[in-house]
């Protein structure tokens, strides 16, 4: 009787703590989300009002898949994802050397944050004139080195997305590195110590100590950077508005755009589907790599 | 003086400043930034670039930005407003469901934990249209307290304040509920105070990511009283569009105040981030 008196105030208290977070996620998150499904299956848009919508089963994710714009974001958005290994690649070596071969290394830890910290609206605004291809600093510099066809950067459609992705990478080594030295911290040194009475040479101990050893932290920093680059929003919208000639966009600016500017909320409503499906994907891909090739 | 000259390790000093070198260029859009700011905009693109200006124009730029005709002072108080209150409201949040999920015990709290991580892998791209439609029928459009709402219910600050709240030993709340204390109390008395750090973190990350956000301010505001400094630097830039310098001071203004905040947290930050593993 008593326990049962107990058990009764504890879930009482218990409801009563969660409720404001349950509440909230309930409304504002996983009932837009089975409504993003079904709003998917409408033709729906903001101007004719809720009455003028008809259910059109998936015909806005037929018409996606010939409409060239999406599929040259998706593809665009495929392209993107080199910047995860390349940056990965960058970020564990600058982590092995802050780590251990360096003083003041919390000043570079924080030198190297301090993009990711920054406002993307901001960092856009400042590489526009630096990527300026006539008269920016980065081209008046390659041109002072004796290159002479410097490229066009974001006013080129073979460049935009590139401008793009090196943004990307420089925005996000610094949260690489920090994980990647606190990875680090946790290899117990005596490994090192061993391979040194072996005689070890640095790069046998980077292959063979430390790159098993970070595994986990890889895995996790590839998936959240891949993960990541299919939300790249400020950035692209803001530095490019996707173009020249779409050759920057990708899913989600194009999401926000049939949304929010041409107001078809059926159609941008089957891309977040679409992109919802990818993530989901990746989550469960994440989930079943972790068990099979990360080293604990 | 002979051994401390010795503890120097020529390796390490040489690849000190081989990074500061590395470091340096790796910040030098941020340099480039403020220098520009403080120029004449006839001198912002010249070659070789200016480091340091040779005509200050830094009064009458920052002086533009500030109290020109788009008003920088209104879209910091905005964004202050917002930042603080969506700060608040969502570690409160975090912290009375992370507590119920590592210390309560009761029915059903696997399962509604499991419901709130589920949140955390749903992309805010994904349920924006619905949250505009919601908020469009409600009223929330075009005001503060909805964009503040937006923010405030975090799975990943109840994820990572229960991983705080579950290493606190039983024995402290039980002991304190033997003395008679209701859960309310253990929780304000006791437990509070002893995560305070990771609430630190979390608010600090909280703040930040708020500050910086773009997409939401973009989407849920419709009058320019009421922007944030994100959407203010996108207009001002559309405005002054071809005026780099002015630009330039614009972009300083959104970006250095947090820039010190990070500087005066950065403890609490990059442990944050290296604890959570998270990307906002």
């Amino acid at each position: 009787m008593l326990l049962s008196k107990n058990q009764l105030r504890d879930n009482v208290a218990g409801y009563l703590f969660v409720a404001p977070m349950l509440l909230g996620s309930a409304v504002l998150i996983l009932f837009p989300i089975v409504a993003s499904f079904i709003l998917s299956m409408t033709d729906w848009n903001f101007v004719t009002g809720l009455a003028g919508a008809n259910f059109v089963g998936l015909d806005n994710f037929a018409a996606l898949f010939s409409d060239s714009v999406f599929l040259k974001g998706l593809t665009n958005n495929f392209i993107l994802l080199l910047v995860v290994p390349i940056g990965l690649f960058l970020s564990l070596i600058l982590a092995v050397v802050i780590n251990k071969g360096v003083y003041f290394k919390d000043t570079f830890k924080v030198i190297y944050f301090m993009p990711y910290i920054s406002s993307t609206v901001a960092i856009a605004l400042v590489f526009q004139v630096l990527f300026h291809p006539t008269q920016g600093p980065i081209n008046q510099t390659l041109m002072a080195l004796g290159i002479e066809n410097v490229p066009g950067w974001i006013a080129s459609t073979d460049w935009a997305l590139v401008s793009v992705m090196l943004i990307i990478i420089w925005t996000q080594i610094g949260f690489q590195v920090i994980l990647y030295i606190a990875a680090l911290q946790n290899i117990p040194p005596q490994l090192y110590e061993a391979a040194e009475v072996d005689g070890a040479s640095m790069w046998y101990k980077f292959k063979n100590i430390t790159v098993p050893l970070v595994t986990p932290t890889t895995f996790l920093l590839l998936i959240q950077g891949i993960v990541s680059t299919f939300k790249v929003f400020d950035l692209i919208i803001v530095l490019t508005e996707g173009g020249p000639a779409n050759s920057s966009t990708i899913p989600v600016l194009y999401m926000y755009q049939q949304a929010f500017e041409e107001l078809k909320t059926g159609y941008a409503s089957a891309i977040s589907v679409i992109l919802f499906l990818i993530l989901v994907v990746i989550t469960f891909l994440q989930w079943m790599g972790q068990k099979k090739w990360v080293n604990y | 003086m002979e051994s401390a000259f010795k503890r120097i390790h020529w390796p390490k000093l040489l690849a000190t400043i081989l990074f500061a070198i590395v470091g340096l260029i790796f910040i030098m859009p941020f340099l480039w930034m403020i220098s520009a700011s403080f120029k004449l905009e006839s001198d912002v693109l010249k070659f070789p670039i200016e480091w340091i200006p040779s005509t200050w124009n830094a009064v009458e730029n920052y002086n533009e930005v500030w109290f020109g005709a788009k008003s920088f002072a209104l879209y910091y108080w905005n964004s202050i407003k917002i930042s603080v209150f969506t700060t608040i409201v969502s570690s409160v949040f975090s912290c009375f469901a992370a507590y119920a999920f590592a210390k309560i015990n009761f029915k059903g709290r696997d399962l509604l934990f499991l419901v709130v991580l589920s949140t955390y892998m749903i992309p805010p791209q994904a349920i924006v249209i619905p949250q505009y439609l919601i908020y469009s029928s409600s009223g929330l459009i075009d005001s503060h307290l909805g964009l503040i709402l937006l923010n405030s219910f975090s799975a990943f600050g109840t994820f990572m304040l229960r991983q705080f709240f579950v290493s606190v030993h039983d024995e402290v709340i039980e002991s304190a509920r033997m003395d008679g204390a209701g859960h309310i109390r253990t929780f304000f008395s006791i437990a509070l105070p002893l995560i305070k750090p990771a609430i630190a973190t979390y608010a600090i990350l909280r703040f930040i990511w708020t500050w910086n956000d773009y997409q939401n301010p973009l989407i849920f505001l419709r009058s320019d009283s009421l922007y944030t400094i994100q959407i203010g630097i996108k207009q001002f830039a559309d405005a002054h569009g071809s005026i780099f310098s002015l630009m330039m001071a614009a972009a300083v203004s959104a970006i250095v105040p947090l820039l010190i905040v990070f500087i005066i947290g950065q403890k609490q930050v990059i442990e944050g981030i290296a604890l959570g593993g998270v990307k906002g």
